[in-house]
């Protein structure tokens, strides 16, 4: 046990250095920092001299050693953009992204396991195939073309909801949140319907499949045997084994959340941290790249150990 | 008897399913009016000589005030509707195959190699995929249209686009071949006819094309569709972002970014036709790629 913890945070360690090493080099190599610092009136002189006061006439080893550093304490250097710290910039848009996230993906479990059973338990019915039909549909409607129609019916046509923005927030300390107000609820409800519908099919499609799964397996054949009540075998003995790839993939579709957000918060004006990567790839704002990226496979690498540990003490998963 | 029903089984089971058909048709018809797109189009929409303001934001024939000569309407710049759609899904299609045939000679290559090899060539790879799946294909593509854009200099950055886009495309899903191929290879080591092929002193390369590549072509098969979609997908909502491709070259994601200008006045035609089209003809692909997946699992039939 004490090992497989060991190697698994070995890992996460590992895919974060590799994605800290990319964030650096697109810093260092895409474009030159220098001239994007300064002016064009700067002299070649000022120029060098600004080179080796920021160590970027340094080995390339240290410079990334002192990046990592930097990093670690918090110290994500300044947009090329804004000219403001990166950290703030980020630290600003994070919890409009995660309220929508969270939201999204309560929406996705709510509808999606119980729609994933059903199907599983009646795969002949006419309101399964019906269902089956739909997500096959939804799964290629894009993200984007979802927002447009929901924003057509609901803000257009009907005038119910708002199109864009958050609405009203509430600060508690350094947190923006949406969650008290009707109007923040209000302006929350689209976009998060918008992220969580592919989410939705996700989870939908792997429910029917582990529970029809589980519902072959031995064990159920003979609680069935022994004259356990239907109902009690569904939910009592197979729905809860299905659970645990079920949280699984639940935990690794939260970092696709977070980057699928990009798209919803672009048609909504959502902001959040997607909107500000997609501003700092259209102006080649390098550090707010880097940082982002950094951010989300954090969030995604941290999400995917807790789940692997937690779910370690209920089964021994191949450590693959 | 048995070896004729065998060969035709996918046939006839094509034949019984009205949702194949009815999406092979559909895409088929997309995909004919893309490939002739230059002799059918009534304009050409990247030529700006050929159509004309006076026309603009004329709606579609069963509409009021529609001109009989735009059978779908027109937009703000007066491009037929028709016209526009039809080399935007030719573009669609021309980034999402070309990235698809990419992607899989990439994805089928490495994957081949490391489950024929395995050791320490096998975990490089594999190590490689783990930390591009911790990045959501959109997330990579995007991030290597933004390196793209700084490294390029500026005055070849527009005609690169396509490119540029085909290959962040390419790369960003290239790992789901590279698995498939690579699950598929180990099983295939273990039977007879690659140990015969091996003990004979047959080249590796020759093992790995001539004898296991096709006889693990049905799962690939079925990640090819899926992913077509995918890449068509992807280059839509990058187009559409506007990262992909410029307002003067549109594919359909471009058309439907533009046509969003449209959501709030009355000129539904410029947003929804596009829309229309994109969404029924990644609809069909998914369809036909259900449909092979039932073919080559029949388990799940």
């Amino acid at each position: 046990m004490a090992y497989f913890i060991l190697k698994r945070i070995v890992q996460s360690v590992f895919v974060m250095v590799a994605v800290a090493f990319l964030a650096f080099s697109l810093f260092r190599f895409v474009g030159d920092p220098i001239t994007q610092m300064t002016g064009v009136e700067t002299s070649i002189e000022d120029q060098e001299r600004l080179r080796e006061e920021l160590g970027l006439n340094d080995p390339f080893i240290s410079q990334f050693l002192r990046f990592t550093r930097e990093m670690l304490q918090g110290d994500f250097g300044f947009s090329y953009r804004t000219r403001q710290p990166v950290a703030n910039m980020i630290a600003d848009r994070i919890p409009a992204t995660l309220e929508l996230g969270v939201v999204a993906l309560i929406i996705s479990l709510l509808v999606g396991v119980p729609a994933g059973v059903y199907t599983a338990l009646k795969p002949r019915g006419v309101l399964s195939q019906t269902i089956l039909m739909t997500t096959l549909v939804g799964v290629s409607i894009p993200t984007f073309v979802i927002g447009i129609m929901l924003i057509f019916i609901f803000g257009v046509q009907l005038g119910w909801l708002p199109t864009f923005g958050r609405g009203g927030t509430v600060a508690i300390g350094n947190w923006d949140s949406s969650f008290f107000t009707l109007n923040g609820w209000r302006a929350l409800l689209l976009p998060a319907i918008t992220l969580g519908v592919y989410q939705l099919t996700l989870t939908m499609r792997l429910v029917r499949a582990e529970m029809m799964e589980v519902m072959r397996s031995d064990y159920i054949r003979f609680a069935m045997a022994r004259g356990v009540p239907m109902r009690r075998l569904h939910y009592k003995h197979a729905l809860r084994n299905t659970m645990v790839p079920v949280i699984t993939i639940v935990g690794l579709q939260f970092g696709g959340v977070i980057a699928f957000s990009i798209v919803t918060e672009s048609v909504f004006q959502w902001p959040g941290m997607g909107l500000l990567f997609l501003e700092s790839i259209r102006f080649v704002d390098i550090p707010v790249m880097g940082v982002y990226l950094v951010v989300i496979a954090f969030f995604f690498v941290l999400v995917n150990l807790v789940v692997d540990l937690a779910l370690r003490g209920h089964r021994s998963t191949p450590s693959n | 008897m048995s070896a004729f029903l065998k060969k035709y089984e996918g046939l006839w089971l094509f034949l019984h399913s009205p949702a194949a058909i009815i999406a092979a048709a559909v895409a088929a018809l997309i995909v004919f009016g893309a490939v002739f797109a230059s002799w059918i189009a009534l304009v050409n929409p990247y030529d700006l000589a050929s159509f004309s303001l006076f026309d603009g934001l004329l709606p579609p024939v069963w509409q009021d005030g529609a001109n009989s000569k735009y059978l779908l309407g027109t937009d703000d710049q007066g491009r037929d509707m028709i016209s526009s759609i039809l080399y935007g899904a030719r573009l669609s299609l021309i980034i999402g195959l070309s990235a698809l045939a990419i992607a899989a000679v990439l994805g089928v290559g490495l994957g081949l190699a490391a489950g024929y090899y395995g050791g320490r060539f096998d975990v490089v790879v594999m190590r490689i995929a783990d930390v591009q799946l911790a990045l959501p294909a959109i997330l990579t593509a995007l991030l290597i249209d933004g390196i793209a854009r700084g490294i390029l200099p500026q005055a070849i950055q527009q005609e690169l686009r396509v490119m540029v886009l085909t290959l962040a495309i390419a790369l960003s899903l290239w790992v789901n071949f590279a698995r498939t191929a690579r699950a598929s290879t180990f099983v295939e080591m273990n039977k007879e006819y690659v140990q015969a092929a091996i003990m004979m002193g047959q080249r590796p390369l020759r093992v790995m094309f001539v004898h296991i590549l096709p006889n693990i072509l049905g799962p690939l098969l079925v990640i090819m569709t899926v992913d077509l979609a995918s890449a068509i997908l992807l280059e839509a909502t990058l187009s559409f972002l506007g990262i992909g491709l410029p307002a003067d070259s549109p594919s359909l994601g471009t058309l439907i970014r533009i046509g969003m200008q449209f959501l709030l006045s009355g000129e539904w035609w410029i947003l929804w036709i596009p829309t229309l089209v994109l969404v029924a003809l990644v609809v069909s692909i998914n369809i036909l790629g259900d449909f092979l997946r039932d073919i080559f699992n029949p388990r799940l039939r």
